[in-house]
């Protein structure tokens, strides 16, 4: 049969940036409460004496009755369940602020969306699928496109990111509201524990004492689009999101696909490695993803960029993780302030890389954004500072 | 395809492309699906000399549930409590993209999304985006959606050329067939 070379639409050659966020953690529920609590050192990671059949545990825990007296003030609904009422929390000043139109969407990160119903013996299987959660929260804020759920395991929230940029690029959308979701359940508990991968201690991101995660949850949001911004913001200039192709619950000891995402991102921005300011790195505290990071950091010529990781902040959020962190480096960018890799205090990876000690006022114009997680999925993005 | 049990499929088609790759038993049902599915057009598409640009765009309305509800029974008996990391590293979806990859070396591209329904819009867009955009030279794009012995599989190749059309309607209609 004769092979036809089809004309594919063209992408536009239009910047798109983050001109909003928001989030809501058990530190606050918007963004400035966030902030000052994260520049003075406090931690959401609190000792559970008991959760479920767990015991004598740490995790980064939103109060309910803090949570549902924030949302009265936005809904008196109560047909929503907490992870609702905090993605919505989170979307909801940054829906006041940019209208939803026809060509909106909405796209949602997340891991586990609402597993903590699979508790309810009686409950109908549609009410745990991500796609009711997202038709909630779509309905909620009356948008009339359908979702987009991106659920690829701890990188869902920066790859939920590129999804909007390239779908905005490609034309599909004129902007995207992006959040990203995930709460603390026995499920992921007990999982995460079955693995080893727990933290006795609050996680220490690339320290030498380091022995595992410590789960968090919270929720983030993000406005983007391709409208030229008047105040704070960053443009999204370049990404990937690539597979190591080696493990599924294991990094790659090289950081094969970390490093090719990282590569990616640079190729597409068409800078070079010299101008990156800040990498706000995944750093989850266990011993392979910390050396596998600093391994791809220094492969890609980036390891004296300083570089944090919040998970000692906010634990380990999973789905939300991404998007949260996004959402607090914006925060470091337009501060001009870098914070300590909290945590962190001798160094437990065999290449030396620049890790925050403290924090540092600095000026910041492009900031780099990594993730990876299981399924041996990477995801890097690079931001630059729209002044 | 739901009038055969899943088990018995999976025999069937795995013997029919002459499958011989001992993790494959290891994987829950979802990764056993989308791996036989990438297995099926992969193994006539793949330079086995060169490494392969080809990204993986998946899809489904479950996500993981099949192999969730299994991890929870796992844990909802406090006097019968097993979790084991075997079984809860498959309550991802992305999971069994992840296998395909490792299985044909493709380091590349990856995503994982949830709809309540195929949608050839979205899978269109993304995967010309990729194309267009030089982040990959062709696109492995799948719908695999599994749930308690429901199961489909639509997996196709996309590339820059060939000789049917990469569009919304063409995909639709070979979904539907």
């Amino acid at each position: 049969m004769e092979k036809k070379r089809w004309i594919i639409k063209m992408i536009a050659n239009k910047t798109i940036y983050i001109t909003d966020a928001n989030c809501v953690t058990p530190l606050g529920f918007d963004l400035e409460t966030n902030w000052i609590a994260l520049v003075k050192g406090q931690s959401g990671i609190q000792f559970q004496e008991k959760y479920g059949n767990l015991s004598s545990i740490y995790a980064s825990i939103i109060e309910d009755e803090k949570l549902n007296e924030s949302f009265l003030k936005v809904s008196n609904e109560n047909t929503f369940t907490k992870l609702e009422k905090m993605l919505i929390l989170a979307l909801h000043p940054i829906v006041n602020k940019n209208k939803v139109t026809e060509k909106s969407v909405l796209i949602l990160s997340t891991t586990k969306g609402n597993i903590s119903l699979l508790e309810n013996q009686e409950l109908l299987i549609e009410e745990a699928y991500l796609g009711t959660l997202a038709k909630k929260i779509n309905t909620f804020f009356g948008f009339k496109t359908e979702p987009i759920v991106v659920s690829n395991a701890c990188v869902s929230g920066v790859l939920a990111v590129s999804v909007a940029k390239r779908m905005i690029q490609f034309g599909a959308y004129d902007n995207a509201f992006v959040i990203a979701g995930d709460e603390i359940s026995e499920f992921v508990l007990s999982g995460f524990n079955s693995f080893q991968a727990m933290s006795s201690l609050p996680c220490a991101p690339y320290d030498e004492s380091r022995n595992g995660v410590t789960l968090g949850e919270a929720a983030a949001a993000v406005y983007i689009s391709s409208e030229k911004p008047t105040e704070n913001a960053v443009a999204i200039i370049g990404d990937g999101a690539i597979n190591d192709a080696n493990h599924i619950s294991g990094p790659s000891r090289t950081g094969e696909g970390l490093f090719k995402s990282i590569e990616s991102a640079f190729k597409e921005a068409n800078i070079t490695k010299d101008k990156l300011d800040y990498i706000s790195a995944h750093g989850t505290a266990t011993l392979y993803n910390d050396e596998m990071e600093a391994i791809a950091f220094s492969r890609s010529h980036i390891d004296t960029v300083a570089i944090n990781s919040l998970k000692g902040y906010y634990g380990h959020t999973l789905g939300a993780s991404g998007l949260l962190e996004i959402v607090i480096g914006l925060q470091s960018v337009y501060n001009e302030e870098l914070l300590a890799s909290k945590g962190f205090k001798n160094s437990g990876v065999s290449i030396p890389i620049a890790i925050l000690k403290e924090n540092r006022k600095k000026e910041i114009k492009y900031f780099l954004k990594t993730a990876s997680g299981f399924g041996g999925c990477n995801t890097a993005i690079l931001f630059e500072k729209i002044n | 395809m739901n009038d055969v049990l899943f088990p018995e499929f999976i025999k069937n088609t795995s013997k029919t492309i002459g499958l011989e790759y001992p993790k494959f038993f290891k994987m829950d049902n979802l990764s056993k699906l989308a791996f036989l599915g990438a297995e099926a057009i992969l193994k006539d598409n793949i330079d086995l000399e060169n490494e392969n640009d080809i990204a993986l765009v998946f899809a489904n309305k479950s996500s993981s549930l099949d192999t969730d509800v299994k991890y929870q029974d796992s844990i909802s008996d406090s006097e019968n409590y097993f979790p084991s990391p075997a079984v809860f590293v498959y309550t991802l979806p992305n999971i069994c993209v992840g296998e395909i990859s490792i299985r044909h070396q493709l380091k590349t591209e990856n995503a994982f999304f949830v709809f309540d329904d195929f949608k050839p819009d979205f899978m269109s867009n993304y995967a010309s985006y990729l194309l267009e955009s030089g982040k990959t030279e062709k696109v492995l794009c799948g719908w695999v959606e599994y749930y308690k012995n429901e199961y489909k599989a639509f997996v196709y190749l996309v590339e820059k050329s060939g000789t049917i059309a990469h569009d919304k309607q063409n995909i639709q209609t070979l979904y539907n067939q």
